[in-house]
Parts: structure tokens; sequence; C-alpha cells
């Protein structure tokens, strides 16, 4: 699929509906709108058990243009794997059909449940492309923590009080892991910048068609509801995101690592705090050390990406 | 299957959902409590409110430039904050 510089070079054509149940200002329907375009040709989709699942497929109705397959939280990568395979073997002994796969998993069905079967689907190697939509806690449930959750956020199983303030751990460092597993190509998308999420969607579908998956993208999707946000506030919070170093956008490219975003003058983090009803109680006086915390926190993860992306591969 | 089945018989074996996309006629306007108004004097075509619409409710005309679909568009705002000419104003539903 060819790149793009400007958003009138994106096709028309919808392959995922509207009338769906996802909430209004939900983060995650732009990245599935634009994987679907930007992935060619023939695609299944593998949805693990999450927001986009229970919204998009209320019985009697979906939302879904291309074939799609729901599984439990824990085996979306598996089913993946399966599905490849069956592929390939029908490829090999009659007329099969070549075709791509896609899997969407939110951060709990990715981050915590799915976690084993995505690491061993990434080391058997199979062609297929993980999405995993990060909204940073399991809100299809009720917005319980997951591994996922950012340090300080206010989860119904995190509430912000007297005993803890907000979730005492950082977030996992998902990439990381996926990295570890040399696939031949992970990054990091975010909705505030599209056309850089589209290329690397293209890239993806030139991978798949090449057989050089898996590959892994990691979404970061504003929940308004989960982070008790105005709705309208969606794609200004990723922006801060990626304005204040906490989520940097970057691709690993058959181990090369290159930041895509590069951000010279970070924003206070105090900008992307206070938009969230989650992080209120950061703001406090009592709650500095854990703002401070958190800056220590970006501000090694940012240094650490710098010196990588210094190397001619981290693999 | 166009609608929510009154008896069980009439469910398609398996209860597969045999007509894709049939989420159409979930017809979420109604969640709705404000409107985005577009003046396309303003609009520059950038297509970002497209882009980012969850529900598809923007529609990219012929000639680029946009307009709502209001059968859908569940109010979030994102259209009228992201706008870089503030060409989408949120008004109050039923109002005017």
């Amino acid at each position: 699929m060819s790149r793009i510089r400007r958003l009138n070079e994106i096709p028309r054509k919808e392959l995922f509906t509207s009338g769906h149940s996802l909430c209004a200002g939900c983060g995650i329907p732009p990245m599935v709108k634009m994987a679907l375009k930007a992935i060619e040709g023939d695609k299944v989709v593998v949805n693990a058990t999450c927001c986009l699942e229970v919204a998009t497929t209320l019985y009697p109705h979906t939302s879904w243009l291309v074939p799609w397959v729901h599984n439990a939280f824990e085996n979306a990568a598996a089913t993946a794997s399966g599905i490849e395979s069956a592929m390939k073997v029908l490829l090999r002994k009659r007329d099969g059909k070549k075709y791509k796969i896609i899997v969407f998993g939110g951060d709990g069905g990715t981050f915590d449940i799915g976690l084993q079967s995505l690491s061993g689907a990434l080391e058997r190697g199979h062609n297929f492309l993980y999405v995993c939509y990060d909204n940073e806690a399991y809100m299809n449930t009720g917005i319980q923590r997951s591994g996922g959750t950012p340090l300080g956020a206010a989860t119904t199983t995190s509430p912000a009080g007297r005993v803890i303030p907000g979730k005492p751990e950082n977030k996992k460092n998902l990439m990381d892991i996926v990295i570890a597993h040399r696939v031949s190509y992970a990054a990091t998308i975010n909705p505030a910048y599209p056309t850089d999420m589209w290329n690397k969607f293209a890239k993806a579908s030139d991978l798949l068609d090449k057989n050089e998956g898996p590959i892994f993208f990691h979404y970061y999707s504003p929940c308004p509801v989960g982070w008790r946000m105005d709705t309208a506030l969606s794609i200004e919070a990723a922006r801060l995101a990626v304005q204040t170093r906490l989520w940097p956008v970057y691709e690993v490219d058959h181990g090369k690592i290159i930041i895509n975003i590069k951000v010279n003058k970070p924003k206070p983090i105090e900008e992307y705090l206070k938009i969230q009803g989650r992080f209120r109680h950061l703001l406090k006086p009592e709650n500095r050390g854990v703002v401070e915390r958190l800056k220590k926190y970006i501000d090694n993860n940012w240094n650490r990406l710098l010196k990588l992306a210094e190397l001619d591969s981290i693999y | 299957m166009s609608s929510w089945p009154n008896k069980w018989e009439e469910l398609p074996i398996g209860g597969v959902v045999d007509k894709p996309g049939n989420s159409l006629e979930v017809k979420t306007g109604s969640w709705r409590a404000l409107k985005p108004v577009i003046d396309l004097d303003k609009c520059i075509k950038c297509l970002l409110c497209w882009v980012y619409c969850p529900d598809n409710a923007i529609i990219r005309r012929d000639d680029d430039y946009v307009e709502v679909d209001y059968e859908y568009c569940k109010g979030c705002g994102i259209c009228a904050h992201e706008c870089p000419t503030k060409a989408i104003d949120m008004v109050e539903e039923g109002g005017e």
C-alpha cells in the first residue's frame, strides 16, 4: 500500500460501519477504520474479548464488513496462529486463497490475560498483525486496573484515597516484551498523528505480503469514560501524551529503532494529567511524590529510547 | 436478518448474523446532546474530522468538503475540538 502525506489520499470506502455502541468520543474506531483501509487485499479480523468486540457485535448486528472471528480474552493470538496455519495448508493442498490476518486486542487482553498466547505466536513467527489498543484499564468490564494502567491512575480497583494515590505501580512496557521476541516490525501508533499511523499500517501491509510477520502495533486509545474526561478531548489527550514524552511514537524496523515524532521541547506532564479525572488527585500537594516518580519514569524511558535509536540494530 | 427477531424460530441456523455491516440499522444519533454544525466557508478540507470521527458520522463529499450524518453522530465533539479553523460548532440539540 502506498504511503500518504495528506489525509485526502486515504480511500473513502469504509469497512467498519456506523451504528456500533462504542462510547461517544471513543479512540478505537479511528484506528480500526484506518487499519482496515491501509491493510490491502483480503483480510480476516480476529478480535479478542474487549470493548471493540462487545460494542461492535451486539446481536443481531455487526459493524464489520470483513470476515471477523471473536475469541476469548486469552487466545486471540492463538486463534490467529491457527487461522494462518490453516491458510498455509489450504494453499499447499488445493487452491487456497491468501489473506491477511489482523488481530485487535485491548490492553487487558494483551498485557495481562493474552500475554502468553501472544508470546507463543510471536515466537513461532506466524504471519499476522497484532494491534493492541491500549486504553489503560479494563474499560469494558468497569474500569479495573490492568498491566497497562499508568502510575497514579485511579481505577475502580485502584481508587485514589487515603490508602493509595491511584495505581501504585508503573505501566508494563509491552513494546519491550514484544521486541524481545525479535519481531520484524513493531511500532507504537497514536491517533493524534494519523499520517504516521497510516504509513505504519501501509508498511505492515507490505511486510505481510512478504510473509515477514509477526508484526505488532501498540495503539494509544483514549477512553473518555474510563479516564473521566470530556469526550471532545480524546485526541487532545493523545496528542499531549506524545508531547509530554509519556507516549513515544517510534518503530522498530528489523531491530532498528526510529523515533518518528521527535519531541524536543516536552510539555509539562501536568498538562496531560489535569484534563483527566483519573489523575485529578495527583495535582494535590500530598501526591507530589507520585508525579515526580512519573516524571522520572518518562525521562528514563525517553533517554533510553534515544540511546537505543543510536544503535544500528538492537537485535 | 434485518432487525431483532420476534420469535426464536426466526433466528437463522446457528444464530449467525448473515448481513455484514448491518449495525447501520442502529441509529446512534439519539445518544446526542450537542450537535456539530459545520461552517463550510471556514472548512479547509483537511479531513481531520473525517479521520477522527468514531462513528463515521462525517461524510466526505466528492469535493472533499464534509457534512455531518446526524443519524449516527453521538455528539462527542472531537470534530469541533480538532478542527484547525474552528469551522465546527457544537450547538444544543433541539435549539433554534
